[in-house]
């Protein structure tokens, strides 16, 4: 309807025809209408970038699950950034860690989380953890066709499945496949030595601080094994991002106690070495 | 092609206004009431899951009367417009006069154009940073917009139910307050009590971190009616 600023005024909303139902995704909104705002990468600018410059990872602990990553984002031999952030926050009940292009990542994030409060909006009622976990794999299958090749992102996805009761972490591979990780998982450069640390320190049912406790550890161990992973540096204040989601939504864990949860862990590691 | 008899424009504008009242007053009304923290939207409603109240973006509500089908697509269409213009730009940059601006346009459209014209008249609230930020605009069924202040009614007897609002409504009142008032003037106009397990309210709260709409339980106003 001419200037009314409801671009697709006369078609989709007030169509009738044989269509019933909005179609709640933001995603096609946005590339039916704004194709420009679309997140992309043209082949030529990907090459300079690896989905390995990085590293984050998922566990699942008694109440939910902890996800964490690193702060060093790098071009080439330098470091471009070092308190960059790589997990955020979806929705309520859901978290995206993401190795790989740091612009590129914070889009595809963005999508993300209007899409899930578009479909909340539009329907009255919220995606299933299942269904946010599909819906970030066709996002990055559509708008990162690179990603196939491995890559610009490499998500991980995590949260609280609130009909099964229990946290869920999800991990995709480069053509946008998507498994369900049963115990723990980390990706990125540094994504072997972190998984290496998470096999002999992850234990099932473990409580909130240890699993923070697990994470943080992990997250050193990469950073010594590999470059483009960042450690603490604590004459900065700079720590790893660390998040838990549980049954009661997505806690934020402050820096303060990623710091204690580090100091406590080099003042352990001294102790029993002398 | 058959010859349509001539109807002066005036007879034309008048039918449809008239079809259109007709089809908004067999509906139920709705209240707007400002209070303390933000802004109420209360609505006597049987269902609880198809909402005549509902979240539109950040600090932005939407509150239908009249025909169900048709607000529903006023207040879909009015999600796709927040949501694209604060991906788009940023999020601070929607606001409620646009989308009031949109769909007094598109209901203007309709009215003049359309076979018939749409059978509702709608609320667009935005929640300010102060209570003299508050936004609250009403759009009736052939696009005119007002904007209100304190208090309003829309639906089926909305001038006698805005007539109630005034002798309860305070300034700066709580919520509680507030929606007893709603609650109260709503009863009056329909000279009956209004049950607290049929009544649809949601505030948009400003003390609400980012997303300010929140719905409130029927636990929450039955203690609240109870109280009183």
């Amino acid at each position: 309807m001419r200037g009314s600023g409801f671009d697709d005024f006369p078609e989709a909303p007030f169509s009738i025809g044989p269509v019933i139902g909005a179609n709640p995704s933001f995603a096609d909104l946005l590339r039916m209408q704004r194709p420009e705002a679309q997140p992309h990468v043209t082949a030529g600018a990907a090459e300079g970038f690896s989905a390995h410059g990085t590293t984050v990872l998922g566990l699942k602990f008694a109440d939910g699950i902890v996800m964490a990553g690193d702060r060093r984002a790098t071009e080439g031999y330098a470091i471009a950034d070092d308190k960059v952030e790589k997990v955020f926050q979806a929705d309520d009940h859901s978290t995206v860690a993401i190795a790989g292009a740091a612009g590129q990542a914070v889009e595809i994030v963005k999508l993300l989380q209007v899409e899930l409060e578009h479909y909340e909006k539009v329907q009255g009622d919220k995606l299933s953890l299942e269904g946010k976990a599909n819906r970030l794999g066709q996002l990055i299958r559509q708008n990162f066709p690179l990603a196939l090749q491995g890559l610009v992102v490499v998500p991980i996805f995590g949260g609280f499945d609130l009909r099964k009761e229990e946290g869920r972490l999800f991990r995709y591979d480069a053509t946008g496949g998507r498994w369900e990780e049963e115990d723990y998982m980390s990706t990125g450069s540094g994504g072997r030595p972190a998984k290496s640390s998470l096999k002999k320190l992850w234990r099932p049912e473990m409580s909130r601080d240890e699993a923070v406790q697990v994470a943080v550890e992990a997250l050193r161990d990469a950073a010594q094994e590999d470059v483009a992973t960042g450690g603490p540096d604590p004459t900065r204040g700079i720590y790893p991002l660390v998040m838990i989601v549980t049954t009661a939504g997505v806690e934020d864990v402050s820096t303060d106690e990623v710091r204690r949860v580090y100091e406590a862990m080099i003042a352990r590691e001294q102790g029993s070495g002398s | 092609m058959a010859f349509q008899p001539y109807v002066p424009p005036e007879q034309l504008m008048k039918d449809r206004s008239e079809y259109a009242r007709k089809g908004i007053a067999r509906g139920k009304s709705v209240v707007a009431v400002e209070y303390a923290d933000g802004l109420l939207f209360l609505a006597e409603n049987p269902s609880a899951t198809l909402h005549k109240v509902s979240e539109i973006y950040d600090r932005i509500a939407f509150a239908g009367a009249g025909k169900y089908s048709e607000f529903e697509d006023l207040r879909i269409a009015g999600i796709r417009l927040a949501d694209l213009r604060g991906y788009s730009y940023g999020r601070e940059d929607v606001n409620a006069k646009t989308l009031a601006n949109a769909y007094s346009q598109a209901l203007s459209a309709i009215f003049t154009q359309q076979m018939k014209p749409y059978e509702v008249e709608i609320l667009v609230g935005q929640v300010g940073e102060t209570p003299g930020e508050n936004e609250l605009y009403h759009v009736l069924f052939d696009g005119s917009v007002t904007d209100e202040q304190g208090y309003v009614g829309i639906g089926g007897r909305a001038e006698d139910v805005t007539d109630k609002l005034q002798a309860h409504y305070e300034e700066g009142a709580d919520l509680a307050a507030a929606v007893r008032a709603a609650v109260q003037a709503l009863s009056e106009v329909e000279e009956r009590t209004i049950d607290a397990g049929s009544i649809e309210a949601a505030v948009l709260d400003r003390d609400r971190p980012r997303r300010k709409f929140r719905r409130l339980e029927d636990t929450e106003i039955s203690g609240i009616l109870g109280g009183s």
